[in-house]
């Protein structure tokens, strides 16, 4: 019961990246069950372990939690990662939801169909540049702490931290005229349990290319 | 700074009504600013009012909170309605996102254009119908309580009548097999809170119809 939280998802970013960011951030072990065939989920689904035949799943407590923010709100809470009171958690909740909805743009990219592909990247390039990356600069640039809200390490630098790399990875460039989310990324990155997930062999996943994501739709046709 | 929490929105349901129905069922007053021309949202950016250039706003306790889900976890937090552990708020977030999916989804249909219509709408009946549904009155029979957590009135309650009254709208039908959801329907429309934000005149507010949605699109260019 209080052993080490159980993950279920693909061998992949996905929406469990987050959930694997936040509980390496929280220096919590976890263990993971790669979902490899159609047969795995559809066992997922028929023993009811799955409350809307969805995955990420988590095994964390006694529950079997479905719903990535769900799983995120519980884990932050236990780890003490999400504010000391109801007006530290509003910021960290609305700039959270700013992030992931950056992150799911971004991360939507390598399932876009290639017809798509030119104006969305262009859309979420213009979202990231004059948007969201705005947005978090002015909020340390305004207080000028090293974290987001009150002054310590919340849920929600770990996520900013987690899309920053992300960011990266579509264009280095897009962070040149953010000097404040730059130092920002060096001081989160720098924090012993994200560095050990930082480093090769931990349980952080790469980005998935054109042919296994091609791959990955003919096992699991979606 | 105590004063009536203020809504910044179009004249129309989009990602505040949720907000309403739990502000309503709170028994808490409220005041709407309604957005009725390009310059009024223009004027709200202007300002720095919106984090993320985006409504819903709602002014609160001092702060311009944007992200609906941001506001919605800050109300229910604030008033009570989010649950009295943990455990039970974990339950309360998976739940409440699976009906969030299900209501963006059945919400989504109005503004779809025309070719993908049929398609998205057969989607979102057969979601209902043998996903979200079954799965909220699996709850209701699992532990035949009023109420779907801890035995008293949470958010995910308001958010599940909310939804249930879409779906009617959507197709009266598809709540037929669903006996329990039906009953628990009529007994959170009957909360004393509920029932006054049902009647006509209340802060409610109608379907569009696709009339509206055009003229809306041109005058905002969405």
């Amino acid at each position: 019961m209080a052993g080490k939280p159980v993950l279920h998802y693909f061998n992949a970013r996905g929406r469990m990246e987050c959930i694997r960011w936040l509980l390496a951030a929280a220096g919590v072990e976890f263990e993971e069950k790669f979902i490899q065939s159609p047969e795995d989920l559809e066992k997922l689904k028929k023993d009811g372990n799955l409350m809307f035949d969805q995955v990420p799943m988590v095994e964390i407590d006694g529950m079997k939690l479905v719903q990535t923010r769900a799983i995120l709100n519980y884990i932050a809470t236990k780890y003490d990662l999400y504010g000391k009171d109801m007006k530290e958690r509003a910021l960290i909740d609305m700039y959270t939801e700013g992030i992931l909805d950056l992150t799911e743009m971004i991360g939507q990219l390598v399932l876009c169909p290639p017809d798509q592909r030119e104006a969305k990247t262009a859309l979420a390039k213009d979202r990231t540049k004059n948007r969201y990356l705005p947005a978090f600069e002015k909020v340390l640039k305004s207080h000028g702490q090293d974290y987001l809200v009150g002054n310590r390490l919340t849920r929600v630098d770990v996520h900013l931290l987690e899309l920053l790399l992300y960011v990266e990875e579509l264009d280095a460039s897009l962070l040149t005229p953010f000097p404040l989310l730059k130092a920002f990324k060096s001081r989160i990155s720098s924090l012993p349990n994200v560095k050990k997930f930082l480093h090769p062999g931990s349980q952080r996943k790469p980005p998935l290319d054109a042919k296994q994501i091609e791959e990955a739709r003919k096992v699991f046709k979606f």
